[in-house]
């Protein structure tokens, strides 16, 4: 079973091959089923980004949709307000314009990053409960600075993205993270991230740079963010401030928690089950986010590491214990 | 110069309510050491019970004085049970656990009294009834309507009456010397479960009257209005130092006149909801501890 554990090449090049196979066959595919499809691959590249950040460097990050709407907004300025102003853009067809959507999204992504930069180097010196505080705050910054821009569409939001999700992108982006993510905290390096999570002050002084772990997990798992708000932004072609709000990132959140903190493979799972499940549970409106709350609760209190959560959780409670006696 | 003390005194009013709702914050992380993210939440359940007791009682008694004391105490009471409540049922099994499962649990429980409000309450805005006539009185050169007044000699009294119980009770005294080693308090006799449910207690009472309050000046109220005033005190705790009772008090008047000047000024009014996280990014950079908090050396 080894070669298809998340970090191996064959799993990459294999999910590499579906996602051009999904594309080849999506023309004969139910349209509202490819769609919850699309948005289910978007929801794992979120929650393995933000799994990095908070499974396995162990920080806790409540802004994720912040920096998705950066990525969103950013890439969407590219797509869709640029055009107006360079008619060379607005002609671009087919091939190339594919080619400009990705450009776009890696700019996104890029400026999600660098969001998360600035983020992290003054925050990622605070203790857990003082950046989730942080991050949230940061979140709603950046909806109150697009809401107040009349060029982003302020309130209204941005309408006429065009529709240039593809399944390709939406699979290869989701395969990609759980490769980057996968491979990255099983390299020597990215050891330094789970040390970082399972005890800061041993990990100082054994020599790992813990600020350093904990701002490059913040900006890779921002840079995924980023590109994962610009493909929700164009599949839906309709972004506005309040869909990246403080509940957006709960809800990657809560994907984190069920799948296990720590655990790529089980957020992926998470994703893909939660999208499907709760497009089913659609009728039951506002009772849906009560069902997401008693979630959370029951998770924390029963089973806080998740349904395939690592040791990570386990060897932190050993070590409260410590403190307490 | 009128403007200026016209905003500052706007400021004193709307700090008065983050204020109280961020002693609750203070006085739990003090004892419990997290956030207890559904403090929030219970300022808006406080405000319900308020709104649903005057629909009983105002036929009774008629709007006035004894109406308001009555609604205030009821509210207070009712969130005093719902904070130990909480405390019971879902914090205490927790107890032991990493610091940062209590904080996504208090998260959880946040959105379930949003959004079981919601579903339950319905998401329309209710209109709170008069419960005092309004009228406007002048302060010198200030404008002040007689229920800011109402607010503002509310909160010194809360806040005076809870720092007599903090200091000069018994009660009190185990509640600062559990704050002050969780350990070491128990060993003295503490009975540590009792001291936390009563500051449980305590805490949501204050965000109660904080609820109560709100809703007599700006009369209307929804399920989701705890969020943001929520979060706000939450900045205010930490801007005054938190864990800090006096710092909570002064944060929250800060942070009250830091918004209300910011709101005045037409350059920055668009992101008067982003200042406050602004001004806390700035704290933790220059004063982690906050303002009137101590630096901490972390022990290995």
């Amino acid at each position: 079973m080894r070669w298809i554990s998340e970090h191996s090449r064959t799993t990459l090049l294999i999910g590499l091959a579906l996602a051009g196979l999904l594309q080849l066959i999506s023309g004969n595919l139910d349209v509202y089923y490819l769609n919850i499809g699309l948005m289910a691959a978007i929801h794992v590249a979120l929650a393995v980004s933000l799994n990095l950040v908070n499974g396995y460097t162990g920080q806790f990050s409540l802004g994720h949709a912040g920096f998705m709407a950066v990525g969103a907004y950013t890439a969407a300025s590219l797509t869709t307000i640029l055009p107006e102003a360079l008619p060379a853009i607005a002609g671009l067809k087919g091939f190339s314009l594919q080619l400009w959507f990705v450009f776009s999204t890696l700019v996104g992504g890029g400026a999600a990053a660098l969001c998360g930069f600035l983020v992290g180097m003054p925050s990622l010196r605070l203790r857990g409960d003082y950046l989730a505080i942080v991050t949230l705050g940061f979140g709603e910054i950046i909806r109150v600075f697009i809401q107040s821009s009349d060029t982003l569409g302020g309130a209204r939001g941005l309408s006429g993205l065009p529709p240039l999700t593809s399944p390709f992108t939406c699979v290869s982006l989701a395969v990609i993270s759980i490769y980057i993510c996968g491979n990255l905290v099983k390299s020597t390096y990215g050891l330094g991230y789970l040390a970082t999570r399972d005890d800061e002050i041993a990990a100082e002084s054994v020599g790992v740079n813990t600020t350093r772990c904990k701002v490059n997990a913040f900006v890779v798992g921002a840079f995924i963010a980023g590109m994962a708000g610009s493909l929700y932004g164009h599949l839906l072609q309709y972004i506005n401030p309040s869909q990246f709000g403080f509940l957006k990132s709960i809800e990657i959140v809560v994907l984190v928690i069920l799948g296990g903190m720590g655990s790529t493979l089980g957020v992926s799972i998470a994703a893909v089950v939660m999208t499907f499940g709760l497009e089913q549970m659609r009728n039951l409106n506002e009772w849906r986010m009560v069902i997401y709350a008693l979630l959370i609760i029951v998770f924390m209190i029963v089973r806080p590491q998740g349904v395939m959560g690592t040791l990570g959780v386990e060897r932190s409670r050993t070590k409260s214990k410590r403190k307490a006696a | 110069m009128d403007t200026f003390l016209q905003q500052l005194f706007n400021g004193l009013f709307l700090g008065a309510i983050y204020a109280l709702i961020a002693l609750g914050y203070t006085m739990v992380y003090g004892i419990l050491r997290f956030i207890n993210f559904a403090h929030g939440e219970v300022y808006m359940v406080g405000a319900y019970v308020a709104y649903f007791a005057a629909s009983m009682l105002l036929p009774l008694f008629g709007a006035g004085w004894l109406a308001f004391l009555l609604l205030l105490i009821i509210a207070m009471l009712a969130c005093a049970l719902l904070g130990v409540g909480i405390e019971w049922t879902v914090y205490r099994p927790l107890r032991h656990r990493p610091r940062l499962t209590v904080l996504i649990t208090a998260i959880g429980v946040s959105l379930f009294l949003q959004y079981g409000g919601q579903s339950w309450l319905g998401a329309a805005p209710r209109a709170f009834p008069t419960l005092l006539p309004k009228s406007t009185v002048s302060l010198g050169p200030v404008q002040a309507t007689n229920l800011q007044i109402v607010v503002l000699v509310t909160t010194l009294v809360l806040m005076l009456a809870l720092r007599f119980f903090v200091m000069k009770t018994k009660l009190g005294k185990a509640m600062r010397a559990v704050s002050h080693n969780v350990q070491a308090a128990s060993l003295m006799g503490i009975n540590n479960d009792r001291v936390i449910s009563v500051t449980f207690a305590v805490g949501s009472a204050l965000a109660a009257a904080a609820g109560v309050l709100y809703a007599i000046n700006y009369p209307t109220i929804n399920p989701l209005m705890g969020l943001m005033p929520g979060l706000k005190a939450f900045v205010a705790a930490v801007l005054g130092g938190i864990g800090n009772i006096p710092g909570a008090a002064v944060g929250g008047l800060v942070l009250g006149i830091v918004e209300t000047f910011a709101g005045g000024s037409p350059l920055l009014s668009p992101y008067r909801d982003a200042i406050a996280f602004g001004l806390l990014v700035l704290l933790l950079l220059f004063k982690p501890g906050g303002l009137l908090g101590k630096a901490t050396v972390e022990k290995v």
